[in-house]
């Protein structure tokens, strides 16, 4: 029998996965979980940056992208939320402690937690979203006297989808930090707001003049959010979308992900809104 | 034989000495591949001497159409390009890029080991040769590598030919990729020579190529010789079937992308991807997985892909490129424009595969002009 890959990170082939350890399913609503994984090789090292993702592989079934939502200074344990919307992701939704999964990265851009420094900033994500942003949190809060105010506006469909909904009670009953939540459909007991989470850019605590957002969910919604926060008179060039693309290998080699010249594998997920936009507003690039 | 041959140095080899090239190059361990006839159309395949390939053939090529026909003289290079590119050879259509095996819950990822073929490529047209360094940059010399195309492009042994006989699908010349421009990144360069004695010029562009045409019979050039070969690249300037005006193409077709005009090509086009699958520089690929049946192992491929098919641009809620004319617009636009934002260079050489191989006949040299004629004019919303 062959040995197996070596798992030494110099000279590794970017198309060959890294096995992880399941070390944890957490169920985070009815169709999203979380999954904590740890690299088979205790001396791997986890870097990344808040914003990229990795290629997630499940055996014999495929491998897709997703995001990093754990926190970046956590050098031990992969943490990944995943929405349940077809072949790849449902057959993650069956992982157990214990099984194995590939995961191929960190590949892409980040959020721009370096130029966000010394200004206001505001979050904006609808669903899934929240994933991706949650490490861009993480790192905020841990140092939370870098940035100035700091909203997280959260858009979900209804009071059942709403993830991380333990930690989200926590960082609201904290005076550093502002968390707006919606939903579109109410039930009897919500008291929040309803509506689409792009209302709420109107309302929210900011100096729109020194704020830096970032935007994440679907693209008809980072559409109207863009909108709604250049009205407030946020500058294009100080918000940020991630997109979202076909990716096939992560590393520009493939040409799934393709938006006219941009790899958005490699030249985004993560875009300076400005820097795209012609291209965000034709149809079907 | 008086003198020693450096690299670049013009000299000529008589047709009789063909088989003696080929015995040197095989010599270095080489396998040849090179032009074969094969049903009806000139394919690349290995080749073991001379005897192998399409002497005395030409093609007739137009917009959906080719075929052969047999030449008055004995000429080994009296063809265009054919159907196959060499992408075949240095990016194969499919290969395996790992294994794994199930233990459990667990499951061990294994190497493929695979010694990477040191293959000569015989007859590279100079638009192929364009082809292959447009590929080096995107799948060699950018950020990540594919390493297998690497391999075998590092290994590769490279004999240019220049192009005496264009085909009606034919522009090099409008891109400056050919008849005879062979720029960089070969071993050897060959002009064959009809007129009197059957003969080429070879040169060498690397010291591999060097190595072999030190050992072959080789003699001076004469003032003939030069003639005769410009003479032979006039000719084949004049009856270039095609030529486009890359002048602005990234800009014109960048502010199109709204024109309703690819609506039109759309109507036409059966986005069968033909002309992704022929063009020499197209590299997109998807991975496929193949499972045993008790599923327990397992093996990933990556194999060629279209940007013409649905499933390609697709994510969750539908695909990106939904409607025809996106795909249409997206093949074309990557060809001749965002391809020089991603790489410095046009996708396109002028090669006239994705023309004629198209059964539609959809010639992109005659759409980029009526892009251009539109500038300005008719540019409504596509819906
Ligand atoms: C950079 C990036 C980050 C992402 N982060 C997350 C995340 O953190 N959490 C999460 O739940 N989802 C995320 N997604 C979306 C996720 O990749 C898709 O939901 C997933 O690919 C669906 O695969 P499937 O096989 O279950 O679905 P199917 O509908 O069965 O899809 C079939 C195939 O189409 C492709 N595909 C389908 N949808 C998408 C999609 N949205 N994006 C890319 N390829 C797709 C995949 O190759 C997939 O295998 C991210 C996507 C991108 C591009
Ligand atoms: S786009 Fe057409 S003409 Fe240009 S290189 Fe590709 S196949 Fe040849
Ligand atoms: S342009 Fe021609 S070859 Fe290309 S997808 Fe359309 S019909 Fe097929
Ligand atoms: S995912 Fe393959 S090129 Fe971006």
């Amino acid at each position: 029998m062959a040995t197996s890959i070596e798992l030494t990170q110099a000279a590794r082939d970017p198309m060959i996965p890294v096995p992880y350890v399941v070390e944890r399913f957490l169920r985070e609503t009815n169709d999203t979980f979380s999954l904590e994984l740890e690299p088979f090789d205790p001396t791997y090292e986890l870097a990344f940056r808040p914003g990229q993702f990795n290629m997630l592989y499940v055996f014999g079934v495929g491998e897709v992208p997703i995001s990093i939502s754990g926190d970046a200074t956590d050098t031990k344990r992969l943490v990944h939320t995943t929405r349940e919307v077809g072949v790849v992701t449902r057959a993650m939704r069956n992982l157990k402690a214990g099984h194995t999964i590939g995961a191929r990265g960190p590949f892409g851009t980040s959020w721009p937690m370096e130029e966000a420094k010394g200004h206001d900033v505001v979050l904006v994500a609808g669903g899934i979203g929240l994933a991706p942003l949650r490490p861009a949190l993480y790192w905020i809060l841990r140092n939370r006297d870098e940035y100035g105010k700091v909203v997280l506006l959260y858009g979900t469909r209804s009071p059942e989808d709403i993830l991380y909904s333990k930690e989200l009670a926590k960082w609201r009953s904290q005076f550093d930090l502002e968390v707006h939540i919606t939903v579109d459909r109410a039930t009897t007991e919500w008291r929040g707001n309803v509506g689409v989470v792009t209302k709420l850019v109107g309302r929210a605590p900011f100096d729109p003049t020194d704020t830096v957002a970032m935007v994440c969910g679907p693209e008809i919604m980072m559409r109207f959010a863009v909108e709604e926060l250049t009205k407030r008179g946020v500058a294009e060039a100080n918000i940020y979308v991630s997109m979202e693309r076909n990716m096939k290998c992560g590393v520009g080699l493939c040409g799934h992900c393709q938006l006219r010249g941009e790899f958005v594998c490699k030249d985004g997920p993560v875009y300076r809104y400005d820097l795209i936009e012609p291209l965000f507003v034709e149809r079907e690039l | 034989m008086t003198r020693t041959l450096r690299i670049g140095d013009q000299v000529v080899l008589d047709r009789e000495r063909l088989a003696g090239l080929f015995e040197a190059i095989r010599k270095l361990g080489y396998v040849v591949h090179g032009p074969i006839l094969s049903d009806g159309a000139i394919v690349l395949g290995p080749i073991e001497s001379d005897r192998d390939l399409p002497i005395g053939w030409r093609d007739r090529q137009d917009a959906g159409t080719y075929r052969l026909e047999r030449r008055e003289d004995d000429a080994v290079f009296g063809y265009a390009v054919g159907p196959h590119s060499w992408k075949r050879l240095l990016f194969p259509p499919k290969r395996s890029l790992w294994r794994a095996e199930r233990e459990g819950a667990r499951f061990h990822l294994l190497p493929i080991v695979e010694d990477t073929p040191k293959l000569a490529l015989f007859g590279v047209r100079p638009c192929e040769m364009a082809a292959i360094r447009v590929q080096d940059r995107v799948l060699a010399n950018g950020q990540y590598q594919d390493s297998n195309y690497a391999s075998r492009r590092r290994q590769a042994f490279v004999v240019v030919a220049d192009c005496h006989e264009p085909g009606g699908g034919c522009f090099c010349a409008s891109l400056g990729t050919g008849p005879t421009e062979q720029g960089e990144g070969w071993d050897l360069a060959m002009t064959e020579i009809l007129q009197g004695r059957h003969r080429f010029l070879v040169r060498a562009g690397s010291s591999k190529g060097l190595d072999v045409l030190r050992a072959l019979p080789w003699t001076e050039t004469s003032p003939a010789d030069l003639q005769a070969a410009e003479r032979q690249r006039q000719r084949a300037l004049r009856r270039m079937g095609r030529r486009m005006n890359p002048e602005g193409a990234k800009e014109l077709l960048y502010q199109a992308a709204s024109d309703n005009h690819w609506d039109e090509i759309a109507q036409r086009c059966l986005m069968c991807g033909n002309c992704t699958m022929a063009c020499p520089t197209c590299f997109c690929v998807t991975v496929v997985d193949r499972t045993s049946l008790d599923g327990s192992q397992t093996e990933r491929e990556r194999v060629w892909d279209s940007c013409f098919s649905l499933e390609f641009s697709y994510i969750h809620g539908g695909s990106v490129r939904f409607s025809p004319y996106a795909r249409y617009r997206h093949w074309m636009t990557h060809k001749l424009a965002s391809w020089q934002d991603q790489f410095g260079t046009m996708g396109c050489v002028g090669c006239g595969r994705c023309i004629v191989w198209c059964p539609v006949g959809i010639d992109i040299t005659e759409e980029l002009e009526t892009f251009r004629s539109r500038v300005g004019g008719n540019r409504e919303a596509v819906r």
